[in-house]
């Protein structure tokens, strides 16, 4: 029974498991990716760097001391009838041991101390953009440009529910991706409507709390074109898990040409108030928007959850005066996890989905809300 | 140490026991200021509360074994994270050690009792209401606490179910409990020792726990006041954390941590003397380096106290902070290291066997150093940007807490079990329990490094593919880990029951003042002091 502990007899174990596992377990899509990603940014990579370094460090101090306990364990037991020597104490050792390591701290400290600088110089950006954490999605306002958008997840909910097959970028995936262009450096100035977030991307080694009230800093100049995801890094609530982080690296040329369209996408979406819309029309909206923005909390029937959220079904808000219903919405409720829809929502899609709160779930009470009036009140 | 009272220890115990035996029934338990009992009574909490909490992780780690959701919704896998983490801090590791403080410090002392014994049963007593209330949040509107066990304002303030004031109050009288045990640790070991133990003799686990008891009573009042700030913006209209008002959520997180940092070096230093302990016994030698133990120890509790915003490297700290923490934080592992190097120092050259106390020593040993180098890693702030809040972070803390701090009160009790009981456990059946519970604790928490370098954030009820094998290879490890620890309670119960009587040295190698009393210790120890030389 005297088997012989030792980190190479732990991860044999692991890796003997690992590979049995492999073979039956059914999601076999993944990979095994075992170490951090390099990233595409100079500090990207020199975080890498740092990671290696330390880590390497370990497992050579590791080596030295577990094979010193594994020499012991093996030759001075009792049972090959080692005897036991009498010493307990030298001072020299004692310092030895004090001062060598202090010594390879020393060494670990100073380059962390000048990737550490850098990372925090977020001076001379070439474009702004304020990041917030919303329960549970990002707002990206662009400070130049003004292009202003929400970004939350794309990933249906059958295929959370495992009633649609799980696609490649499962939970990984947004409806409006941020947009920057490669090789200019972008300050992310990080804050948040309501609990603590994290913005993170992995690629970029940009993590950064989204402080409510609070703005922070951080920067990040990606090199290659391309694709980055990341998700939220600080538990905010019941879809945390929820709330991924797609970044969309994008040539100089592409950039501006995007930023064009969104800002013609944003004139026509203001318009859109003005024109007359139709009971039919608010619904079909309204629910989209519900399904996006309230369902969340308020559940796609409209029952809430008993205790967390409140029920719209049957409400006396929802059934009661419009004008009290849109003021909820608008500005939210203080003290609560009611979110101010004014800036998140257009008139019109503010107009919709207070038009199908009140006509939803069997409580036709047949109200319109005009969009118009909404846009007054927004004002 | 001495030996020359045993016999009159023994016989005058025995008469004294006729006359001063424990009540009977069940108010023993209710009344008694008995050491013995309170420390069995803080053990079988303990126990309690670990498979409570155990059953939460396994809840955890089947809503995770595959992506997409499966058992749980988000919110109540969020209460589970929550609970999970709250129960085995204040309910499983912390009471444990409090057992375990309770029956050896006035037997390693050659003291009757702890000093103040009323107050002992009260800090008893006031544990299981305390989890009580806490347990019953599950119940209520809105579910139990979850926001985690850190419990961030303003999600634990405004954002936090309605049984957020229950949470409070639980905690606060968590807190009373252990400030109380904490004095009377330190009271006893002050006062009580015997004639001849000088402060330098003290058996390392009494060292260690002096030091655990003035970080309690230094940290538990700021967690009190945390919650009671927490309380305050809930209630009463204040705003400590709310930046509309003028506050800041970040304060909670400094003083959170101010408590959380050396709260865990309080998990970690009682378990540094168990093992302390048990590697001279099985090693036939001394421990090497003693006073440099001592020396290391109060250092590593010193630094407690200054290095708490390393798990706050994200918030947006200064430059200057983030450096003065990077650099208190590296040092601890110079003290932490000595430690090492120290019980590698005792098995070399010694005489070792291999039973399941020392198996479990050994664990410790490898694998808590396993957490100590993720620790290093972690320290450096611009690396910690990428582990930060990931399951690297998961892997590093259970890695120090659970082949860490639970491996050595599973030690401690295989290794005192038959000083307690009278009887020696089945050792091919604590040998099978350490190494299931060793392959287990490996297949689960290794992986996590993996998963979390790979980029997957904690606390998510539900991740993207490519974090899928690995997440269902960690699932399997724990529920090995979970059902093999039924095994250690079919250990310790068949202990209690069957006769195979220990000897009063107990372990060949055994050295110290608790050795030198029957097996089992009868109910009143060192009713005359012992003398040491």
């Amino acid at each position: 029974m005297n088997l012989i502990l030792s980190a190479k007899n732990l991860t044999r174990s692991c890796y003997a498991l690992v590979t049995i596992l492999y073979f039956t377990v059914s999601q076999a899509s993944a990979d095994w990716q075992l170490n951090m990603r390099e990233g595409v940014t100079e500090i990207s990579r020199a975080v890498y760097d740092l990671h290696m370094v330390i880590f390497w460090i370990c497992v050579i101090i590791a080596v030295i001391v577990f094979g010193v306990m594994l020499y012991s364990v093996i030759y001075h037991r009792k049972s090959r009838g080692a005897k036991a020597h009498n010493f307990h104490e030298n001072v020299y050792v004692e310092i030895a041991w004090t001062v060598i390591p202090m010594v390879i701290l020393i060494g670990m400290a100073i380059p962390a101390t000048g990737t550490l600088i850098k990372m925090y110089d977020a001076k001379e950006a070439d474009i702004d953009i304020q990041v917030t954490g919303y329960q549970w999605k990002w707002r990206y306002q662009y400070l130049e440009s003004g292009v202003d958008f929400f970004s939350s997840l794309a990933t249906p909910a059958e295929q959370i529910s495992g009633e649609a097959e799980k696609t490649e970028n499962y939970l990984l995936e947004v409806d409006n991706p941020l947009v920057i262009p490669v090789g200019k450096k972008i300050r992310f100035l990080i804050t948040a409507n309501d609990v603590i977030h994290s913005w993170w991307v992995p690629d970029f080694a940009v993590k950064k709390d989204a402080i409510p009230g609070f703005i922070n800093e951080s920067w990040a100049v990606a090199e290659e074109p391309g694709i980055y995801r990341g998700q939220c890094a600080e538990l905010c609530g019941k879809d945390h898990g929820f709330m991924p982080i797609v970044v969309e690296v994008k040539s100089e040329q592409d950039y501006q040409t995007w930023i064009k369209q969104q800002q013609l996408a944003q004139a026509e979406k203001a318009k859109s108030a003005e024109k007359r819309w139709s009971l039919d029309e608010l619904m079909v909206t309204g629910k989209e928007v519900y399904d996006k923005s309230c369902a969340a909390c308020h559940q796609a029937n409209g029952e809430g959850i008993p205790g967390a959220f409140p029920a719209l079904k049957g409400s006396p808000i929802v059934q009661g005066d419009p004008a009290a219903h849109i003021d909820v919405v608008l500005n939210g409720k203080a003290g609560t996890a009611m979110q101010a829809f004014r800036d998140q929502l257009s008139a019109a899609e503010i107009a919709a989905v207070i038009t199908y709160e009140r006509n939803a779930w069997g409580d036709s009470l047949g109200d319109i809300i005009s969009p118009s009036k909404i846009a007054k009140l927004k004002q | 140490m001495s030996t020359s009272t045993e016999q009159l220890v023994s016989s005058e115990s025995k008469t004294h026991d006729t006359h001063h035996g424990p009540a009977k029934g069940i108010s023993r338990w209710f009344y008694t200021t008995n050491h013995k009992d309170i420390g069995s009574m803080y053990l079988w909490f303990s126990l309690i509360m670990f498979i409570t909490g155990g059953s939460m992780a396994l809840m955890i780690r089947a809503e995770l074994f595959q992506p997409g959701l499966q058992f749980i919704e988000p919110d109540f896998f969020n209460q589970m994270t929550t609970m999970h983490g709250l129960i085995m801090v204040f309910g499983a590791v912390m009471p444990a050690f409090v057992g375990l403080a309770n029956w050896m410090i006035p037997m390693m002392i050659g003291a009757p009792d702890m000093a103040l014994p009323r107050l002992n049963n009260w800090s008893f007593w006031i544990l299981p209401f305390a989890f009580s209330m806490m347990l019953m949040t599950f119940f209520m509107q809105g579910g139990a606490p979850n926001f985690g066990w850190t419990f961030y304002a303003p999600l634990s303030t405004t954002f936090a179910p309605p049984s957020v004031t229950f949470f409070i109050f639980a905690v606060h009288m968590m807190g009373i409990s252990s400030i109380m045990g904490a004095i009377n640790v330190i009271v006893t070991i002050l006062n009580m020792r015997a004639p001849g133990m000088v402060m330098m003799k003290l058996p390392l686990f009494v060292w260690t726990w002096l030091i655990t008891a003035f970080l309690l009573i230094l940290v538990m009042p700021v967690l009190a006041g945390v919650v009671t700030m927490m309380l305050m913006d809930i209630h009463f209209g204040t705003s400590f954390f709310n930046a509309a008002g003028g506050g800041d959520p970040v304060l909670f997180q400094h003083v959170f941590w101010f408590f959380g940092h050396p709260e865990v070096y309080i998990m970690i230093l009682p378990a540094f003397g168990v093992v302390s302990e048990i590697i001279p016994t099985f090693a036939r030698k001394k421990l090497f380096g003693y006073s440099s133990m001592v020396y290391a120890t109060s250092s590593i509790a010193f630094l407690s106290f200054i290095v708490w915003a390393h798990h706050m490297f994200t918030v947006g700290m200064p430059l200057m902070g983030e450096l003065f923490f990077m650099f208190a934080t590296m040092l601890i592992a110079v003290p932490t290291g000595v430690k090492v190097f120290n019980w590698v120092a005792t098995m070399f050259r010694g005489s070792m066997t291999f039973e399941t106390p020392m198996l479990f020593a050994i664990a410790f040993v490898v694998l808590f150093s396993i957490g100590g180098f993720s620790g290093l890693m972690l320290a450096i702030a611009p690396a910690d940007f990428q582990y930060h809040d990931t399951y690297f972070v998961v892997a590093h803390f259970h890695y120090v807490l659970v082949p860490g701090s639970i491996f050595s009160i599973m030690a401690g009790v295989y290794y005192w079990l038959p000083k307690w009981t009278g009887n020696y456990y089945d050792e091919k059946m604590g040998k099978l329990h350490f190494w299931l519970s060793f392959i287990g604790i490996n297949i689960t928490f290794f992986p996590m490094h993996f998963v979390g370098l790979a980029g997957m954030p904690r606390r998510v009820p539900d991740y993207a593919l490519q974090f899928a094998d690995f997440n269902a290879v960690s699932s399997v490890g724990a529920f090995i880990f979970g059902i093999s620890q039924l095994l250690f309670i079919y250990n310790v119960v068949s202990c209690i029951r069957k006769s195979n009587q220990a000897s009063d040295k107990v372990w060949e190698g055994s050295h110290g003042l608790e050795w030198t009393i029957p097996s089992p210790a009868p109910y009143h120890t060192f009713t005359q002091p012992p003398k040491v030389d």
